[in-house]
């Protein structure tokens, strides 16, 4: 309907990382618990705009979802501009930390997907009482290569074109089509280079094998949901990482892949219900 | 852990004749000619390649998008860039109207060692996703029920 006003506000919030401060633009609705949700490498906050809309999850949880710093429309930091980007475990745990201080969330829950799935297992391992819950997509504490992140920043190729390609496939086939093309888009406009300094996190800093161990799921309760199409981070991996970590719920979702919630939203909506409903009924006993 | 679903993967996960393996790949030069979205967002690419099945790949030689040759290997002495070969039962799930989780994308078959990819990836990786829509023709032209 021409006219329509969604209900998601964005917004800017100034936030001190290592020293510096950088202007986060972040998109929210709802009241109640807050729920951070983090998008994939390479994307932005967009991803989330379904879940930012939804009227039922809206009653009970504050949604917010941040584009990272050299993501979406927060820039890089001033000093970064000419520098290579590269994003570690380090900077990621503490960036996240530092927008929920800065918007002053108390004990949030923190939904990510991908990279976003991989650094809840951090934040579940190094500050698990900082979280209500954390919920990981596509998550793993390790997945096997399956190309060269060097194809996705050179000059010969076009950045935008090739990100898009490779993830283009991650999605799963019978998907709503403007759901493809607008998850697609965002990888078509990332910066150049971004993607693959977010894959430094997953491909080189290091990974999480062997830190799992020590997750306690009374700490924080631990919920890992994964497509069936996702080939990056399978279900195979998000089941073995889950089977290491006693208390971990890990669910693999049918006719999705590694954009769930931007790639076929509905489809997404019957899996995320019940562990937002979870939360809540944690909340209230 | 408390798991509610595990998916196991079969190969190979569909049944499939070789020759219509065979027959499904030469079908795709006219397939492409029909599709000019496709043939136009292939307009820069100029190459002589490697493709199809492993059991029996095509010299394939693309002009400004189309396919302008397409001949059985072997021919003496004919060079190619890049090559993509794949098993006849790694077709025969790709051109599936709903491919089997892992099977769906070129990429996941090399992952799952279902393709190979070799040679000077440059043409390959700078039209990647008209070559996966390329090799994804038959697919959406009745190959796997799609029609």
């Amino acid at each position: 309907m021409s006219g329509f006003i969604e209900p998601i506000v964005g917004r800017y919030v100034h936030v001190e990382i290592d020293g510096e401060i950088n202007r986060i633009y972040f998109e929210e609705n709802g009241t109640g618990i807050p729920l951070v949700c983090l998008h994939t490498a390479g994307s932005d906050a967009r991803q989330w705009r379904h879940l930012l809309a939804d009227e039922e999850f809206t009653k009970n949880f504050r949604v917010i979802a941040f584009d990272m710093p050299w993501h979406g429309k927060s820039n890089p930091p001033d000093s970064q501009y000419g520098s290579e980007y590269r994003l570690t475990t380090a900077s990621y745990t503490v960036t996240i930390r530092a927008v929920c201080n800065a918007l002053k969330l108390e004990r949030p829950v923190v939904m990510g997907c991908s990279i976003g799935g991989r650094i809840v297992l951090n934040l579940a391992i190094e500050h698990a009482r900082e979280f209500r819950a954390l919920i990981g997509l596509e998550s793993a504490d390790f997945q096997q290569p399956w190309y060269d992140t060097t194809w996705l920043n050179r000059p010969d190729v076009h950045g935008g074109e090739v990100c898009a390609a490779l993830v283009s496939g991650l999605i799963a086939p019978d998907g709503p089509e403007a759901a493809r093309n607008e998850t697609l888009w965002g990888y078509k406009q990332g910066g150049p280079g971004i993607f693959k300094g977010d894959l430094y996190f997953y491909r080189v800093d290091r990974d999480l094998r062997g830190r799992t161990g020590s997750i306690d799921v009374r700490e924080c309760p631990l919920y890992l949901l994964t497509g069936e199409y996702d080939f990056s981070c399978t279900p195979e991996d998000t089941l073995r990482t889950a089977a290491g970590i006693p208390g971990a719920k890990a669910t693999v979702m049918e006719r999705l892949g590694h954009f769930p919630m931007s790639e076929n939203p509905e489809q997404f909506r019957r899996y995320i219900a019940p562990v937002l409903q979870d939360i809540l009924d944690k909340q209230s006993s | 852990m408390e798991s509610e679903r595990v998916r196991q993967n079969t190969d190979p996960p569909v049944p499939f004749a070789p020759d219509a393996i065979i027959a499904g790949f030469k079908a795709i030069p006219d397939l492409l000619a029909r599709d000019a979205a496709l043939a136009a967002r292939g307009r820069w690419l100029d190459v002589d390649c490697l493709l199809g099945p492993s059991t029996q790949p095509f010299y394939v030689a693309i002009r400004a998008g189309q396919i302008v040759d397409i001949t059985p290997v072997p021919v003496l002495m004919r060079s190619w860039r890049f090559a993509y070969r794949a098993t006849p039962a790694a077709f025969a799930a790709y051109w599936q109207a709903m491919p089997p989780a892992g099977w769906h994308d070129l990429l996941a078959l090399t992952k799952r060692g279902q393709a190979t990819l070799e040679g000077d990836l440059h043409p390959f990786m700078a039209h990647l996703q008209y070559f996966k829509d390329l090799l994804a023709l038959p697919r959406q032209n009745g190959f796997g029920g799609a029609l």
